[in-house]
């Protein structure tokens, strides 16, 4: 017992736990990088603009309007960004439940990724709230709007927080030294797992239901009462398209971190995670044709919001996936990443469109962000970036856990 | 009015009230029993452009009192500043007025949004805001198909303006202000069933001056507001494409299978963890 208390009080050096903790807040390596030097400005710039905001109102700095509430910080920094942190669901699943030991590797980097996203970018949406200081009423209970989609999704928002969170404590707990901790904390993993996955099959899905009710404001070809399942199963291929991304810079940017062992691994990694892709985008494309004959929307296909239409199902989605499927045959890992950029960027369109774009199409005001509204967003995206380095930089995520892990098992 | 969830608790209520407190509560339910959706019917025939509901609306609420003037084909809209306008629109029969402020539907779309309540479609009929419930997220304006809900974009403290059919005064026993200001009778205030008798009744006695149709009677699964009018509803700036059954049915499907995500999924993941769990393997799951 006694001994327990001393690892979590103390470090390797011998430092109380306050030393350590401030010594790991320094920065580490060069400052004036280039990475740095353009995301300093535009944060500082971002945190002038929110303040700004909170003093003048919403409309002071975006350029949303009556007819269009919702603009960048909804349809990009949430509902794309969650879209986006769909990989850690989806890795969990084929790691903890169907025990795909091959992608273990991942699963680390993968949630705490996942874990920063849901930080952030629902964290985003803070700034998006007229009234953000009742924002705890739909939790404590005193108004509690069970009717409504969007209740569902902020509080699956905060219980997927915590689930990813859980997974991610064991990695905190090999940083601390806390043996005990880490014991306790990874025998909840699989519980964690579980109800992650729900959470986000619901929430995900979620995400789309919200502009159900919007049926006359969004461009037929985009609004269906499919959305939920349309976005629940374009989440997988988008959240798994990011792992691929994210994972071809984290392998040049963090090489260090990386063991010789994972870097062999990351090949087949890779293209496995780019059948499963296209595999997933087979299926999504599907829908989306079984949605549009359903629909009878043949009629909006000759207009410029069908051209539109066509460009995202055809240069975003088909071509990807042709991508992933013939690159997975020729073993082509340039080619793969190639294919998981185009399909974030058919992600990110997709959303938009859904919510952005064609959400009052007809209107004779188009809304188009203005740069205080980029320029937050950008902000909000460097604020996880450092934070993600920082954890990469300190915890064992990329690196293989201390010494003491393996012993204790 | 169909019943709706709330309607079946207060039912519940009323019947759990009445076997607990026994014959003294009993005595209260025939009286809210009657309690039954109010609403508003504008007569377009009869609108003479005055602007009286605008001011007595602007001055009963605290907003400024309209200062554009009333002109032919020049769409005034509904603000953050201004909750109800009059519209002069050129149709097939002539010139026509109509009002424009929150329908207040029988089955909200903004209430059924509403993740804290704040909008709130109240058993007298008006859907009302309740500003220490609202966090400004603004998804009622997302989801109202009339596109009513006004924000205040340039406040710290924004709220949200929409008619609210002077829920104060209806509480009070008074009718709304608009109403009470309207010199030609154009806007008459009662309950939802007495007033669509009243518009069947008008359309009957003069088939001729009217079109056959009550604006409000069934749209987004019937409003509060009702309206008649001798021209074409799509000629008097009405979307007459919106649907006729309710808009919160659009969600119902997605938010009904929630619970049963919730069971049947966890037990499946669980039954697959631990059929492919490993025995030899097993120490290593923790990580």
């Amino acid at each position: 017992m006694n001994n327990q208390a001393v690892t979590i009080a103390k470090d390797n050096d011998g430092n109380s736990i306050w030393q350590f903790l401030l010594h790991e807040l320094k920065p580490r390596g060069k400052w004036l990088t280039p990475f740095n030097i353009i995301s300093i400005p535009i944060m500082l710039l971002g945190l002038g603009l929110i303040f700004y905001r909170f003093i003048y109102g919403i409309g002071s700095i975006t350029n949303l309007s009556q007819e269009i509430p919702w603009g960048l910080w909804i349809g990009f920094d949430v509902v794309t960004g969650v879209a986006f942190a769909g990989g850690a669901y989806v890795l969990t699943f084929m790691v903890y439940i169907l025990k795909m030991d091959k992608y273990h590797s991942l699963v680390r980097v993968t949630v705490l990724n996942g874990f920063l996203a849901y930080v952030f970018y629902a964290g985003a949406l803070l700034l998006d709230l007229g009234r953000p200081w009742n924002v705890i009423n739909p939790i404590i209970g005193n108004s509690f709007g069970t009717s409504s989609v969007l209740f569902l999704v902020a509080w699956h928002f905060m219980l997927y927080m915590l689930a990813e969170l859980i997974e991610f404590s064991p990695a905190i707990a090999e940083w601390l030294g806390a043996r005990r901790a880490r014991k306790i904390l990874s025998g909840m993993t699989i519980g964690a797992v579980i109800f992650g996955i729900t959470l986000s099959t619901l929430h995900q899905s979620g995400l789309g239901a919200l502009f159900l009710m919007a049926k006359d404001k969004i461009h037929p070809l985009w609004y269906s009462e499919f959305i939920p399942i349309l976005f629940l199963v374009s989440s997988i291929f988008a959240g798994l398209s990011m792992v691929i991304f994210e994972g071809s810079i984290s392998s040049k940017v963090f090489s260090d971190q990386i063991s010789e062992k994972h870097h062999k691994a990351e090949r087949g990694i890779i293209q496995g995670l780019s059948m499963i892709c296209a595999v997933a985008m087979f299926a999504y494309l599907f829908m989306q044709l079984l949605v549009f004959i359903h629909d009878k929307n043949w009629a909006y296909i000759n207009t410029p919001m069908g051209y539109w239409f066509l460009l995202e199902m055809i240069g975003f989605v088909l071509i990807p996936m042709i991508l992933f499927f013939y690159s997975y045959r020729n073993n082509n890992t340039l080619m793969i990443r190639i294919a998981a950029i185009l399909t974030m960027l058919g992600i990110i369109l997709n959303r938009l469109n859904v919510t952005v774009i064609g959400f009052r199409w007809d209107a004779p005001v188009h809304y188009v962000p203005s740069w205080m509204e980029i320029t937050v967003t950008l902000a909000v995206i460097f604020t996880e970036i450092w934070i993600f380095r920082w954890v990469i930089n300190r915890m064992p995520v990329l690196r293989e856990s201390p010494a003491w892990v393996k012993e204790e098992k | 009015m169909s019943i709706n969830r709330r309607n079946f608790f207060k039912t519940v209520g009323i019947a759990g009230v009445t076997l607990a407190v026994g014959k003294s509560a009993g005595a209260n339910s025939p009286e809210s029993e009657k309690t039954e959706f109010r609403g508003m019917l504008y007569d377009a025939t009869r609108c003479v452009g005055c602007l009286e509901c605008e001011i007595a609306c602007a001055k009963s609420h605290n907003l400024p009192e309209p200062t554009d003037e009333l002109q032919v084909d020049v769409l005034r809209k509904t603000s953050e500043v201004k909750r109800c306008v009059i519209n002069y629109h050129t149709t097939s029969k002539g010139e026509v007025l109509v009002r424009n402020q929150c329908m207040h539907c029988n089955e909200p779309a903004c209430a059924a949004a509403c993740l804290t309540q704040a909008m709130y479609k109240t058993k007298e009929g008006p859907v009302i805001w309740r500003a220490d419930k609202c966090m400004g997220c603004r998804y009622c304006m997302v989801s109202c198909p009339f596109d009513v809900p006004k924000f205040e974009y340039f406040s710290a403290n924004p709220k949200i303006e929409k008619c609210d059919m002077c829920y104060d005064r209806i509480m009070k026993g008074q009718i709304p202000s608009c109403a009470e200001a309207c010199p030609a009778e154009a806007l008459i205030f009662g309950t939802r069933r007495e007033l669509l008798a009243e518009a069947r009744k008008r359309i009957a006695e003069n088939p001729t001056e009217y079109v056959d149709q009550i604006y409000g009677e069934n749209v987004a699964g019937g409003t509060g507001y009702l309206y008649l009018s001798p021209a074409p509803f799509n000629e008097v700036g009405f979307n007459t494409k919106l649907q006729n059954t309710s808009y919160p049915a659009l969600s119902k499907g997605f938010l009904y299978s929630v619970p049963s995500v919730f069971v049947l999924l966890p037990t499946l993941l669980l039954g697959i963890h631990k059929a492919t769990k490993d025995n030899q393997s097993k120490d290593e799951e923790n990580e």
